[in-house]
């Protein structure tokens, strides 16, 4: 199911929010360029919430241990392994829109 | 009696004179020097790096005020001699003062050679000569537009560059074909024009000034082929003519320079000479190194200690542009009976000549690749065959006696008197046995025990190489670090650059220093944000979304993504008051766990991220602000009890430390600063493992700097003892402001101290008041723009209002 879930100007460049849903937290990233993506607000490693971390290029680096997460694939950049499960999201004319995700999905695996 | 010596000139020849004859026999003179400019002594090569910025004055100061002092050498800096009396053995100042003198030293230098064309004087035509001149184009050089550079020879050279990196748009202008005709051969100067004009700078040979055009200030140049080049700004760097005048006044035989035998005595038997002023032999020098040799040779004679004689020098030249490899020794200008040995490689930009004359070198030209240098020079100044040699000579040292290319086998393979650092005169055995005898591991080490390196710099390779080649295995060779894999620049350049460019954004550093990545890491972009807000502290506008998530909301992350939050204590202070205010948030927000911190305060465990707001207006309204618990700034100041209730107390620690707490809370730092202040020295509040200690005896107050509790444990160094509240609040701020100007960002001040040493924060902080007061004063000027609770504006919606809340609720 698409949903709308804000517009690109109430993420800060750079920075990001989080959906509550019931499947647990989603955060939704917004690069310099003003791409839009989401993930999982769980870093494979040990949970922390990737949506308080620093964003650069194309990804987050977990505030937990610094761990950098590919924003397109979800996946562990560098020497460690692991991914975040993405969600996809589409942008139209400013506004965020967002295919909830099955509510019994789990956040991380790999 | 002691004889009087009276030096005029307090430059670099004049000086290492008197250094020369300290170090022979310190009581053998009561020393008076006069110089022109009103500082100490610096080095003068070094002002092109300081014009690029890559230094700073500072670092090119070669004898302290302090030094002068000490040695017991009268400095009159800023007060010219305009008169010698040579019958009445008397020198008269500008100011009037007039002394008599034993023997008379003339050190006078040199003068910028102004070329007579009509404009000259115009404002806006700048000489290269002294501080003055730096300042005056970097002055200009804040309004960008362009500058022309008339002379393409070292310093107009350097200058350019010079100004090139300080923004402007830069011509040169070279009157023969060639650049540095003087050290470069046609085929070297073409290489250096095609790099420079690679950088950007228009360079123009063959070309001759007719004026200077302007109306009131300079306006641009005009060409005798009638080429009109707009410039906001013109450097004259044609050459240098002796500084002869005094000399000319009292009838001293004055050539070119003022003639002097080869101890180094003019004329008039008391009266000596030494440095660029000189004429040996029918030479003058322009270049360190025969200075210096002429200090040497005039202090062994003044001091009756040796009696060497100066037979003239032969020199060679690089040139102090970084990422320029130049060097040049000797003639090569070729001609009947020389033959060349040359070495070509266009696509690395290296080109090597070797002229021979009678299987000795005559001169040597190299460009791009110049580390054999040394070599080539000590074979020419030797007058060694180079017969057996000839078939490989061009590929230099390495590849001469057939063995591997090992950079450094050059070095181990050098004699033990081939002289390393031209300069000073430093040879490998000096060096070698400096390292060997001192148990020296860094270049810092050699130089500070032997001087080389200590000047233009060229040598610190070579310098390296032997600490490697001397120390094997256990000399590590300290390579430059690059901040993260977004840049090759290393954390002290990127500050240096940001100051030196007056860059003032994060994307303008990351666009003007061509980082790698479109805009950075989460290692890099914390550490700019900080460098730029510590360059700009009342201009800068700090950038949340580089900051690490604590300093971005002001509380504490943990594992399950709740927030800690810590609000101030002064000086581990509380009150019924607080305490109660804390009680009822606790209770409010169902905070689950409240603990005692370390640094004597409450820390309130497990509070949900939407809720901060609401935690700090209620602490807000009790009186309490953000603690800082989070930051890489200050966070507490640890005290006792002190003289208030101790029984030993000997000062009032408590009320100390808050006065530091008051003082000092707000400001951001390379990494967490903490304080404390003990009443005795019982030292309750531990005060010598943190970052600044205060321990009150009853004189006053020792200062201890650079301790650390963490995973490595490091004792505090004694700094000095101070008297009044008001000297360790002076002491503690400069002490910050060093620290938060020079320590790289996440390096605590314990591995800082350890890094640069005990002695140059003392320098910094207790032996200059001067420098101590300015530290003072921008510390404060800094926290007049950031000393503000970040909690007050977030708790009332208006900052960050998104951080706290979720973008949208899904049921």
């Amino acid at each position: 199911m698409w949903m709308e879930i804000g517009t690109v100007d109430e993420i800060p460049k750079l920075g990001a929010r989080v959906v509550q849903s019931t499947g647990g937290d989603i955060a939704v990233f917004r690069t310099a360029t003003d791409e839009i993506f989401a993930l999982f607000d769980r870093c494979p490693h040990k949970g922390g919430a990737l949506s308080q971390g620093i964003v650069h290029g194309k990804a987050v680096a977990c505030p937990m241990h610094n761990w950098n997460i590919d924003l397109v694939t979800g996946e562990v950049q560098g020497p460690d392994n692991g991914c975040s499960r993405t969600v996809p999201v589409s942008v139209n004319g400013g506004v965020i829109r967002m295919q909830m995700p099955d509510v019994k999905a789990t956040g991380t695996h790999g | 009696m002691k004889q009087k010596l009276i030096i005029i000139g307090n430059g670099m020849a004049g000086m290492r004179t008197v250094e020369e004859i300290l170090s022979r026999d310190a009581d053998a003179y009561d020393i008076t020097v006069f110089g022109t400019e009103p500082r100490e002594n610096y080095n003068r090569i070094m002002l092109s790096p300081v014009l690029s910025g890559e230094k700073k004055f500072e670092d090119i100061i070669i004898n302290t005020r302090e030094w002068y002092a000490e040695n017991g050498i009268t400095l009159h800096a800023g007060d010219a001699v305009t008169a010698i009396n040579a019958d009445a053995k008397t020198v008269t100042a500008e100011s009037g003062l007039t002394l008599s003198y034993d023997k008379l030293l003339l050190a006078t230098g040199s003068d910028p050679f102004i070329i007579p064309v009509p404009g000259v004087n115009l404002p806006g035509v700048v000489t290269f000569r002294d501080l003055d001149d730096v300042n005056r184009m970097l002055e200009a050089a804040k309004f960008g537009g362009s500058a022309v550079v008339i002379g393409g020879g070292l310093l107009g050279l350097e200058a350019a560059v010079g100004l090139k990196a300080n923004g402007m748009e830069v011509t040169v202008v070279h009157l023969m074909d060639t650049l540095m005709e003087r050290q470069l051969d046609e085929a070297a100067g073409y290489l250096l024009a095609s790099e420079l004009e690679g950088r950007g700078l228009t360079v123009l040979t063959g070309a001759n000034t007719q004026s200077i055009l302007g109306d009131g200030k300079v306006g641009g140049l005009q060409l005798s082929d009638g080429t009109t080049i707009a410039a906001d700004l013109v450097v004259m760097a044609v050459g240098i003519k002796p500084n002869v005048a005094l000399a000319k006044d009292i009838g001293l035989d004055v050539g070119r320079g003022v003639v002097v035998n080869d101890l180094m005595q003019t004329s008039n038997p008391d009266i000596f000479a030494v440095g660029e002023c000189v004429e040996h032999r029918g030479s003058t020098y322009g270049l360190v190194a025969p200075l210096y040799e002429m200090g040497r040779v005039l202090a062994g004679h003044l001091t009756g200690q040796d009696d060497v004689v100066y037979q003239g020098s032969v020199t060679s030249t690089k040139l102090k542009v970084t990422g320029v490899d130049v060097f040049s020794a000797g003639d090569f200008s070729g001609g009947e009976g020389t033959e060349d040995i040359v070495f070509r490689d266009a696509s690395r930009g290296v080109y090597k000549r070797i002229v021979i004359r009678d299987d000795k070198i005559d001169g040597a030209v190299l460009y791009g690749d110049a580390k054999d240098g040394a070599w080539y020079f000590q074979l020419m100044k030797n007058g060694a065959d180079i017969t057996e040699l000839r078939d490989t000579i061009v590929f230099g040292q390495a590849y001469a006696g057939g063995t591997h290319v090992d950079p450094s086998a050059a070095v181990a393979a050098l004699a033990d008197d081939a002289e390393i650092c031209g300069c000073n005169g430093v040879s490998k055995s000096d060096i070698v046995n400096a390292i060997t005898e001192n148990g020296l591991t860094s270049l810092e080490g050699v130089k500070a025990h032997t001087k080389a390196s200590a000047s233009c710099g060229g040598c610190s390779g070579l310098v390296e190489q032997l600490l490697a080649v001397t120390l094997g295995d256990a000399y590590e060779v300290q390579t430059v670090k690059p901040m993260c894999g977004c840049t090759q620049h290393s954390h002290d350049d990127v500050r240096r650059l940001i100051m030196a460019k007056s860059m003032t954004s994060i994307p303008e550093v990351m666009q003007e220093l061509e980082w790698t990545t479109p805009d950075g890491c989460s290692s890099c972009r914390p550490a700019l944000n900080y460098y730029l807000l510590c360059a700009w502290p009342e201009t800068y506008t700090d950038d949340n979304q580089s900051r690490f998530i604590n300093e971005r909301v002001h509380a504490n992350i943990q594992k399950d993504g709740t927030f800690s939050v810590v609000p101030r204590m002064w000086g581990g202070m509380t009150s019924a008051n607080e305490l109660r205010a804390i009680a009822d948030v606790v209770d409010k927000f169902a905070i689950p766990a409240v603990k005692v911190t370390g640094g004597q305060r409450l820390d309130l465990f497990g509070v949900q991220k939407k809720a901060l707001p609401a935690v700090w207006a209620d602490l807000n309204a009790a009186g309490m602000v953000s603690g800082h618990a989070y930051g890489k700034s200050l966070r507490t100041v640890k005290t006792c009890a002190g003289e208030q209730w101790c029984r030993f107390g000997t000062q009032d620690a408590i009320e100390m430390g808050i006065k530091l707490e008051k003082m000092t809370w707000g400001s951001w730092t390379p990494h967490k600063f903490k304080m404390a202040v003990s009443g005795c020295p019982r030292n309750c509040a531990e005060a010598t493992i943190k970052d600044f200690g205060v321990v009150a005896v009853d004189s006053g107050y020792e200062l201890h700097v650079g301790g650390n509790g963490g995973i490595e444990v490091r004792v505090t160094d004694y700094l000095c003892t101070v008297h009044s509240d008001a000297e360790v609040l002076e002491y503690a701020g400069a002490y910050m402001q060093l620290y938060r100007e020079e320590a790289r960002y996440l390096e605590r001040t314990a591995p800082w101290v350890a890094r640069v040493g005990l002695a140059h924060i003392k320098a910094h902080i207790v032996e200059d008041g001067e420098k101590c007061k300015a530290l003072y004063e921008r510390f404060l000027l800094s926290q007049t723009a950031l000393q503000e609770d970040p909690w007050a504006d977030r708790a009332s919606g208006v900052k960050d209002a998104h951080e706290f809340s979720p973008l949208k609720i899904v049921a």
